[in-house]
């Protein structure tokens, strides 16, 4: 069921809402959590579908606030959605115009529920410091999106410096598969020096910098990222070691083939994984992912990345670019894969042959 | 595998979202044409493939009488897979999954299909880097273990010095149908597997449900402390279904609802419901815990007073006409055995002294439910003496298991208006209605726990013994004097001698 609501206020709402679960009986069971999204006006239907289907493992109370125009008229309007069109939860979109631009605690408190932890998510571009803002700071999870946002690498580098447990983004969850994958392939050979770490793809998006950050501080190993034209950016990753390579290498969106010296080539069965699987993951855990902190607070600094250019023609880019090393906080991280991973992130946006979104490309919008 | 991650950099503990992937493997399928194959077996594979749980090396070898190719093996699992999986199908998903499908066509005891079994265990072994690691899941009535176990044994596929990777045996139950034939057939099967190899598979425990009783217990401060004999009345744990034995008869004959599932699902449950907490989820710490309760059962003193035993008539149930026990296909028209069966035990333990606990299970009940009440002692009542004493005051903690999973706790509260009425309510947690949409199947996560070796799930072989210790007094008692099951109508709960066994004691069963 859908109610619209024109010109209203919170306490409104929850009247509403409330009326709705007497007179109707709906009403969601068991809702463990608030989420509560902080979109922007135009770009909500997306994130609420996958906040409906992560629902279902996680039954919720889902509070959209989207931001409008801030020179509007300051109004309030109210969506509700509750029983099947809702998922497992029930949907609160308020759409904020003028002064409501701007979401806060006093807005949403009314419909936060009882004693439940608050999870907040911005699909796309997040403020300056997500844990110092009004609703970031009683949430207990914030959960940003550093590949969708505008300005991907300029967003990590802010993650970064502004890191407090409880952050985590979406650009660390697409990897999980990668990072599953690679653990459990370490499992079987054993104790192993790896030389060197080699990630291939056409661009470097945040994603494929947070792995290779975190294979080089766990391997203790240099990562250089190679660009290689080819379609999709992340889909090649290889640990040189002294017997030989261990690497998976996905060059389609479902099966990945993994080599390691003396064994068959095996198949992987590692589809892309859209934005509800992403999300559904990063709700099920309400604890800081202290991994996730080390990665991106010390190990953009420390981490031994440098990318290279397959082309040499392509150095005089690296000049160019040297801002962006600066930027991303990376002394080894050398610019042009920065700039092109920035461009390559923007272009993705006109990348419409996937649904959700990709451990790479990241920019798809609706 | 688990030896080596403890050496691998990339695991961290911390690292929550590094879930494991079983080891390379190949699991070897004997009775692949069976119902719980087709249902069960096949589905749970392929989910956990798509859950990208499964070694990309894993590989599934049928072996089974059809005169199969490969490829035909593949159709078959394909058509069982799109009909029961419960993930989405994928076309790339599944040409993955079944790149790694073999058949073996044979008799039990054919050595030469052994032979030919070992040829594609080393072929896989080659071309797929399984590594040597073989599970051999036996879903396959009990009376030809002993042959395919030898069979095993004598190809070199079994447990020996100088394999390279891991042999497993999965088995189900009935694990005999008493203490003796119990250990004859442990006997067997210890005699080619080592004792940590066997993986005893009770699906109830894979069920999030019950594990959540662990959760439920020991992870809260405010039910532990009422959970004994000074504040709980008695335990109620029934196991209904609303079918009939349906094609079963070939093997429900002579087995009955006690030996087929209070042996196994209700004393499992029971163990749950009553166990001191454990130091740890491992193997060893849980069986111990499991097994101390089942060692405190004691059983009544008159074993007649104390058990019901029904046969369900035919009749209308839930407006359709459904055939009584004894019109179904291939059951004697002189057959004893029960549909429905109930019992009491006691736990003398200091926790449990007193508390009565009730076990019963049948088929053709009222519906399908399977749920553990605990019923607690009323509470002394001294301010609402005006009302009836039997309209309330009779708490209750009800964990149910399937469907509908959840908890439910009664209480009494106060009606509006009036001046002291009390009734009882209920509070409710559901799993929710579609929370357990995306939660794995039992099988998903048993398979999944054989692949990584890790048994806690497993009942182990004492506790298969003691079970059968429980149960085999009764069963003697039924069988020495004459116990002729009592005819129960079909929707019904039950015969009347089950309702008068909780009466003697002063009881009522729950209506779940």
């Amino acid at each position: 069921m859908i109610v619209q609501m024109e010109n209203t206020t919170a306490a409104k709402i929850e009247k509403k809402l409330n009326q709705l679960r007497d007179e109707n009986g709906v009403v969601t069971l068991g809702r463990v959590l608030t989420l509560v999204i902080l979109a922007q006006a135009g770009h909500s239907e997306m994130a609420v579908e996958a906040a409906n289907y992560a629902s279902h493992e996680h039954p919720c109370r889902i509070i959209v606030h989207v931001a409008h125009s801030r020179t509007d008229e300051t109004r309030l309007d109210a969506q509700l959605r509750v029983g099947g069109d809702a998922g497992a939860s029930e949907v609160i979109l308020m759409h904020g115009y003028g002064d409501l631009a701007e979401p806060t605690e006093t807005l949403v408190s009314a419909l936060l529920l009882p004693d439940a932890p608050i999870v907040a998510w911005w699909p796309h571009d997040f403020p300056q410091n997500p844990s110092e803002s009004s609703i970031g700071r009683i949430a207990h999870r914030r959960i940003t999106d550093s590949s969708r946002a505008d300005e991907p690498f300029a967003s990590l580098t802010q993650l970064a410096r502004q890191y407090t447990p409880g952050d985590t983004d979406l650009a660390w969850t697409r990897i999980t598969n990668w990072r599953v994958q690679l653990a459990a392939v370490l499992d079987q050979v054993g104790p192993v020096a790896v030389r060197e770490i080699v990630l291939e793809g056409n661009a470097v998006a945040p994603s494929m910098l947070l792995l290779g950050v975190w294979l080089s501080q766990r391997l203790g190993a240099k990562v250089t990222i190679r660009t290689d034209g080819s379609g999709r950016a992340l889909d090649r990753v290889a640990l040189l070691t002294d017997q030989g390579a261990v690497e998976i290498n996905r060059p389609g969106r479902t099966v990945a083939v993994l080599s390691q010296p003396d064994q068959p080539d095996q198949q992987i069965a590692m589809p892309v994984r859209d934005l509800k699987t992403c999300l559904a993951e990063e709700l099920r855990r309400l604890d800081a992912d202290e991994v996730y902190g080390e990665v991106i607070r010390a190990g953009l600094d420390a981490a031994e990345v440098c990318t290279a250019a397959q082309a040499k023609q392509e150095v005089g880019d690296v000049v160019e670019a040297e801002d962006a090393v600066v930027e991303t906080g990376s002394e080894h991280m050398t610019a042009e894969a920065a700039d092109r991973g920035g461009a390559a992130a923007r272009d993705g946006e006109g990348d419409t042959s996937t649904s959700g979104s990709d451990e790479a490309d990241g920019a798809v919008r609706p | 595998m688990p030896e080596n991650t403890q050496h691998n950099p990339l695991r961290d503990p911390r690292d929550r979202r590094l879930t494991r992937v079983a080891a390379p493997s190949a699991l070897v399928l004997f009775g692949v044409t069976g119902d719980l194959a087709k249902k069960k077996l096949l589905p749970a594979m392929y989910d956990l493939a798509n859950r990208s749980l499964l070694p990309p090396a894993f590989s599934l070898v049928g072996f089974g009488r059809r005169d199969w190719n490969d490829a035909q093996f593949a159709e078959y699992v394909k058509e069982h897979v799109a009909e029961h999986a419960r993930t989405p199908y994928n076309e790339d998903l599944w040409n993955q999954f079944a790149s790694g499908l073999r058949f073996v066509h044979g008799e039990f005891d054919d050595d030469d299909a052994y032979v030919r079994l070992a040829q594609t265990l080393d072929e896989l072994d080659r071309d797929r880097g399984t590594r040597g690691n073989h599970a051999f899941y036996l879903s396959i009535p009990p009376k030809t273990f002993e042959v395919v176990c030898q069979q095993l044994a004598d190809h070199d596929l079994a447990d020996s010095q100088d394999s390279k990777g891991w042999r497993r045996v999965v088995i189900e139950k009935p694990f005999g149908h008493d203490l003796d034939s119990a250990r004859e057939l442990n006997a067997i099967v210890e005699r080619v597997f080592r004792p940590d190899s066997v993986f005893r598979i009770d699906h109830y425990l894979g069920k999030e449900t019950v594990q959540n009783i662990l959760a439920l217990r020991f992870a809260n401060q405010m039910f532990e402390p009422l959970w004994d004999a000074r504040y709980v009345d008695h335990v109620q744990i029934t196991m209904a279904e609303e079918i009939g034995i349906g094609s079963r008869a070939g093997y429900y004959d002579g087995v009955g609802a006690a030996r087929d599932v209070i042996q196994n699902h209700l004393l499992q449950l029971l163990a749950f419901t009553a166990m001191e907490e454990p130091a740890s989820f491992s193997a060893h710490n849980l069986r111990r815990e499991k097994a101390k309760v089942l060692e405190s059962v004691v059983l009544p003193s008159d074993l007649g007073e104390h058990s019901a035993l029904g046969q369900y008539t035919s009749g209308l149930q839930g407006g359709e006409f459904v055939k009584g026990f004894h019109e179904e296909s291939d059951i004697p028209a002189d057959s004893r055995t029960e549909t429905f069966a109930a019992l009491r035990v006691d736990i003398n333990n200091r926790r449990w002294a007193g508390v009565p606990f009730y076990l019963r299970a049948g088929k053709r009940l009222g519906r399908r439910v399977t749920e553990i009440a605990v019923a607690f002692k009323k509470s002394p009542n001294l301010l609402f003496r005006d009302t009836d004493n039997e309209e309330f005051g009779q708490n209750a903690i009800v964990i149910r298991i399937q469907p509908d999973e959840g908890v439910t706790i009664r209480f009494g509260s106060k009606v509006p208006g009036t001046q002291s009425e009390i009734r009882d309510v209920t509070m409710d947690f559901g799993y929710g209605h579609a929370f357990t949409e995306s939660s794995p199947e039992a099988y998903e996560r048993l398979i999944f726990d054989v692949l990584l070796g890790e048994p806690p799930l497993f009942p182990d072989h004492s506790e298969v013994e003691l079970s059968w210790k429980i149960l085999d007094p009764f069963e003697n008692y039924w069988s020495e004097h004459q116990v002729q099951p009592e005819p129960y109508a079909p929707g019904s709960w039950g015969p009347e001698s089950a309702h008068e066994l909780m009466a003697r004691d002063g009881r009522v069963w729950r209506r779940p």
